[in-house]
């Protein structure tokens, strides 16, 4: 019973507990007895809040008994990436600088999802600041792929997409810089979605590169990442970037695309994303979504974005730029870990060993790359160069548009690689961005949805689709449309294939 | 192409507030040489007469209705200061000794 919890999805879970089947109580109950049983392998939570979310289980039991009106996922269990704001909750950012740390106020996502009477199961681990690619950059050490727990869940955001794949939690929230939300769901055979630039608000998201980071939905199925885009996006006055414009009609989307029809829909391949450097596997299983793709109507031409080549340098050196600004915060002074303060040290100098202490490899080595591309005689070169690469993508975007409704292009290049292989190799480790960048830079609306597995290693592979900004519904209904195909292709949802845990009896 | 020397590092760190330890100066060096070298290819297509995109949504000033609204409390607001005085936060000595 409590295992067939656990199984179902969010849309499923809503409607059973609005049609009173099961309590909210007992589906937080089930997915917190999971996480007991399976996170020690997995790693997926920095912090359960199981005080917190029996409590705002049962309020949504007790509003349901009341009859007052609920929303569409209100009692259904969700994990929040540990770079939103919680009141009262610790929020650590992967990072040893906020341990500890309880933030005095809600992010504007947070507020949403409590309003809407979903349940915060805690929070997910992810990279330091979400910098990386993996989740090995945390603070608190690395998450691991519940398809096979020696490989990477994927990062920033690996915590978020192994929770989902684990069984812990049907919902999380994850945050896109550079991929953040869909090569970790990719590599997890998990859905996750970057909407639009602006469309969820960055209010309580603790900034990394502030004209990147985008929240977003992740879920197991695209019906339930459309759900979850409906409840935490929208216009807030608290965030200068929020878009003032109606959310996009992702759930209508994902129900039309559902019934498997995509004739009179253009889709464009990318043709930069594909060739050396990308696993066979990948590229048969994105070669097939294609193909399936066609089966259900969509007419399919490839279509060139040559800037996109650039698109891994410029974003190596926008968001390092910008982080080295934004982590100017973290001075020892207000909040976070100071050490070094001995009552002789000045400021500065317990600043820079506060710092030096808190901050991990990669932490210090963006700040750097940022401190460099910005300092004067390197900035031209360097971060102006990259800005106009920005104004390239766009028109590679504009022009591609255009001519078709999405693109589509493999999400990255390999499948899960194991833990250890590209830490000391920080290159190797930066073109898991590879094809997931451009969207960011651009501002579009982009997502992950699982194409299956890879023929050499049986390890899921992700299908990326892009859409224009404020289009985010086209992505949603070719991706509705794609995973019924899919399923009845493969015979069975591929996160059914995910093996059981070690240790773990079911 | 870029050669970024050990000395330089050091520089950026204290720019950055980064008290680094001599074995981190010896494999950032080494690293960060690399990524500046892979990331300076963005030279390639920057031409002069490409206008630089700083945000991919249009920014203007945005304004709010000038009204009191709650806000954080003293009591929260030193809530997560390392250390706190008589309601304030505490720091270390703002001067320098050659100051």
């Amino acid at each position: 019973m409590t295992a067939d919890l656990t199984r179902a999805t969010a849309a499923e879970l809503a409607a059973r507990i609005a049609n009173r089947e099961v309590s909210a109580v007992e589906v937080a109950q089930a997915h917190l007895d999971r996480i007991g049983e399976v996170d020690g392998a997995v790693n997926a939570f920095l912090h359960v809040d199981t005080e917190g979310a029996l409590d705002a289980a049962r309020k949504v039991d007790d509003d349901i008994a009341a009859g007052v009106h609920v929303g569409p996922l209100a009692g259904v269990p969700i994990a929040l990436k540990d770079v939103l704001t919680t009141e009262g909750v610790p929020t650590t950012v992967g990072s040893k600088i906020l341990e500890g740390w309880i933030p005095p106020y809600d992010a504007t996502v947070t507020r949403r999802l409590k309003e809407a009477g979903l349940v915060i199961l805690g929070k997910t681990n992810m990279d330091e600041f979400a910098m990386g690619s993996s989740t090995e950059n945390s603070a608190y050490g690395p998450t691991r792929n519940p398809w096979d727990t020696d490989r990477i869940p994927g990062g920033s955001g690996g915590g978020s997409a192994a929770a989902l794949a684990a069984f812990e939690a049907p919902l999380s929230i994850g945050t896109d810089t550079g991929g953040s939300i869909r090569q970790p769901g990719a590599v997890t055979g998990t859905v996750g979605v970057k909407p639009t630039y602006g469309g969820v608000s960055r209010y309580g998201l603790v900034a990394f590169s502030s004209s990147l980071d985008q929240a977003g939905p992740c879920a197991r199925t695209v019906l339930d990442a459309a759900l979850l885009h409906e409840v935490i996006a929208g216009y807030d006055p608290m965030d200068s970037t929020s878009i003032n414009a109606p959310v996009p009609p992702v759930v209508a989307a994902a129900r039309e695309g559902a019934n498997g029809d995509l004739s009179g829909v253009r889709v464009g391949v990318v043709t930069q994303f594909s060739g050396e450097g990308y696993q066979p596997g990948v590229l048969r299983s994105f070669e097939a979504a294609v193909a399936q793709l066609k089966q259900l109507g969509a007419e399919v031409v490839e279509v060139s974005c040559p800037s996109f080549d650039y698109a891994l340098p410029a974003y190596y050196l926008i968001a390092p730029s910008e982080a080295s600004s934004n982590l100017a915060r973290f001075d020892a002074m207000r909040y976070g870990l100071r050490v070094g303060d001995d009552g002789t040290r000045s400021a500065e100098e317990v600043m820079s060993l506060t710092r030096e202490a808190g901050f991990g490899p990669e932490v210090k080595r963006r700040i750097m790359i940022g401190t460099y591309a910005l300092s004067s005689g390197y900035y031209d070169a360097y971060y102006g160069s990259a800005q106009k690469v920005r104004t390239l993508i766009s028109r590679d975007f504009d022009a591609a548009f255009a001519t078709v409704d999405v693109l589509v292009s493999p999400t990255t290049p390999t499948t899960a690689f194991p833990i250890g292989e590209r830490t000391n190799d920080p290159m190797a480790m930066y073109k898991a961005d590879l094809c997931t960048i451009p969207a960011n830079l651009a501002g579009n609306a982009a997502m992950s949805v699982p194409s299956g597995l890879s023929d050499e290693d049986g390890l899921p592979v992700g299908l990326q689709i892009m859409a224009p900004a404020l289009q985010d519904h086209r992505m949603y209904r070719v991706a509705a449309a794609y995973e019924v195909a899919r399923d009845a292709a493969l015979g069975a949802p591929v996160i059914s294939g995910v093996p059981q845990l070690a240790g773990v009896t079911r | 192409m870029p050669s970024i020397s050990r000395d330089e590092v050091a520089h950026l760190a204290r720019l950055a507030r980064l008290a680094v330890t001599d074995d981190e100066l010896d494999l950032f060096a080494s690293q960060l040489d690399v990524i500046l070298q892979s990331v300076a290819t963005v030279g390639d297509i920057a031409t002069a007469d490409i206008p630089p995109t700083s945000h991919a949504v249009p920014l203007t000033n945005v304004f709010r209705e000038d009204v009191v609204r709650p806000s954080l409390g003293q009591q929260q607001a030193l809530a997560g200061a390392p250390a706190a005085e008589d309601g304030r936060f505490r720091v270390p000595r703002i001067l320098g000794e050659e100051a």
